[in-house]
């Protein structure tokens, strides 16, 4: 089962400060001991909300709305995905993230068996996909 | 948090710490089978202990504390305390505190991975020491993989700790002599593991497939403690690239989907981009052994963004590699199905003819089933419908039997 961990912004990485060297060392460490392990199987961080944007959508229209947005708590500054047999193995990795505070959210990832393969829907999709997907084939 | 909830995170920090904490507990008692038993002891305390106190912050450090507590009680209830003093003395001499504790414990882990798989130790018995020692599964855990009983279980890993102790096998890294041999083991025992997930069908317990996940992990572990070996990230890349097809390996109902088949959107991109990055790692390390080969062959078909697109030229060169270095029929007629993609049936037919000549696959389905397959599309059609026919006597699975019938009946 693959588990994404989501770490939220704090008021810093929203300002964009760069993290400090030992909150950069003990992130490495911390992705090591993933490695080791051998559950890690990807991980990224997010830019301050300020480069991103949103589109929302309401009905037939949509908006842009260019960043940053305000409600810090909840926006998503990075993430990792990793291999875990259960979520309190997802959990108890997610303890291990060195942050002083925050919030590390754990979330299972969807599976291709989760799909019903009989359906219409998934098999347009699937169908697109054949065609479409860049990158199907590295 | 109630007990239940507290039991589940302690079977996580155990599934996290305790191929670790046993490889360290080795190390001080030199006895693979007593530190396996102190590392459960401290299960059992936090299992006693964490529902009241809840999980400490650092919970390794505190399963690795009880667990060097009772060692050392242990110690003092022996008889033969002097002797094992002035051992340990000896050894302490000989190996100073280390300075890199981490580097320590990476050391000791690859010492337990070879202990594990050690050559003296029957298959099975290196499978069961495996899950148990290096992927923290219960005894009832395996035993339900394997879809046999729990005592089976017990019984061989009791008795692979016996064998390990009267072989007097030394906790240690193998010399560099040894080296090859016994990588070999410890790389069969954890392809082993993958194959037995691998085989597992819909409606298996979900333990089963969970041994691939188990058998990746390791891989990855000991790519990362052995980073040099070819063969090591050949394994890795040759299981993330079969893994990636297990969503499309069989229908709503568990019905196998051959590999051609396959829904090719339904692949497992990310898995297929790190068996990809595993095989060139295993390629910039030397010459392809059976496992990278493997994996090379595998990963021809992950490139292909449809089946017409396999470039069966390159399949048949990597399994008369193969075919080389680890000579076998099976690989052979793995060859000739793709020698007949490549270059058209009458070839693959001449590589399958030999084989019926070598006899060493009389019994074995799939040779007739190949054989009538290239026949029926060199238009030989009353030959063919002999071979599949043959095909269905030998086969045990009933549903594969209907389909060679049909086949059979098909050519009339």
């Amino acid at each position: 089962m693959k588990y994404m961990l989501l770490i939220t912004s704090d008021a810093a990485s929203e300002a964009g400060v760069p993290p400090s060297r030992e909150l950069i060392a003990a992130m490495g460490g911390y992705n090591d001991e993933l490695i080791k392990a051998g559950v890690f199987l990807g991980a990224e961080g997010l830019r301050a909300s300020s480069s991103g944007a949103r589109v929302a959508f309401h009905g037939d229209e949509h908006e842009i709305i260019d960043g940053p947005f305000t409600e810090t708590k909840e926006l998503i500054a990075g993430f990792w995905i990793i291999q875990a047999s259960s979520k309190e193995e997802a959990v108890a990795w997610a303890e291990r993230v060195p942050i002083g505070s925050g919030t590390i959210e754990v979330r299972r990832v969807v599976d291709p068996s989760d799909f019903d393969r009989d359906d219409e829907h998934v098999q347009r999709e699937v169908a697109w996909r054949t065609e479409n997907e860049p990158g199907f084939a590295s | 948090m109630n007990t239940a909830t507290t039991h589940r995170a302690i079977e996580a920090v155990w599934r996290i710490e305790s191929a670790r904490l046993i490889a360290t507990l080795a190390r001080m008692v030199r006895d693979v089978g007593l530190a396996e038993e102190l590392a459960q002891d401290a299960l059992v305390a936090a299992l006693e202990q964490w529902p009241e106190s809840g999980v400490p912050r650092n919970a390794g450090a505190w399963l690795t504390a009880i667990a060097k507590r009772r060692a050392i009680d242990n110690w003092r209830r022996q008889e033969n305390l002097q002797k094992k003093y002035a051992m340990l003395a000896h050894d302490l001499e000989q190996a100073p505190d280390e300075p890199d504790p981490d580097a320590a414990i990476d050391d000791d882990l690859l010492r337990l991975i070879f202990i594990s798989c050690h050559p003296v130790l029957a298959k099975p018995a290196r499978v069961a020491m495996t899950l148990r020692l290096l992927c923290g599964l219960s005894t009832d855990e395996i035993a339900r993989a394997f879809l046999v009983p729990t005592a089976t279980i017990a019984q061989r890993i009791v008795r692979a700790k016996r064998t390990l102790s009267a072989a007097n096998v030394p906790f240690e890294v193998p010399s560099r002599s040894e080296f090859p041999e016994r990588l070999g083991s410890v790389l069969e025992a954890v392809y082993l593991v993958f194959n037995e997930g691998y085989s597992a069908t819909t409606g298996d317990d979900w333990m089963r497939p969970a041994l691939c996940q188990e058998a990746l992990r390791l891989g990855r572990i000991l790519a990362e403690l052995v980073p040099k070996e070819s063969e090591v990230h050949g394994l890795v890349a040759l299981m993330e690239l079969q893994a990636s097809r297990i969503g499309a390996r069989t229908t709503a109902v568990g019905l196998p989907i051959l590999l051609l088949d396959q829904d090719r959107a339904r692949w497992d991109h990310l898995q297929i981009q790190r068996g990809l990055a595993a095989l060139s790692r295993s390629t910039s390390l030397g010459a392809l052994g059976p496992y990278a080969l493997q994996a090379a062959i595998a990963a021809c078909h992950a490139s292909a963004r449809i089946p017409d697109e396999t470039d069966w030229g390159q399949i048949a060169a990597l399994y008369e590699a193969l075919s080389q270095l680890a000579p076998s029929p099976v690989v052979e007629l793995n060859r000739a199905v793709a020698v007949s993609m490549a270059f058209g049936p009458a070839a693959g037919l001449d590589i399958v003819d030999e084989l019926v000549a070598g006899g060493t696959l009389a019994n074995y389905h799939l040779l007739p089933s190949v054989r009538g397959d290239f026949l029926a599309k060199l238009g030989r059609h009353a030959e063919a419908r002999v071979e599949f026919e043959r095909a269905a006597s030998l086969t045990r699975n009933a549903r594969e039997r209907t389909l060679l019938l049909e086949r059979a009946v098909e050519l009339g």
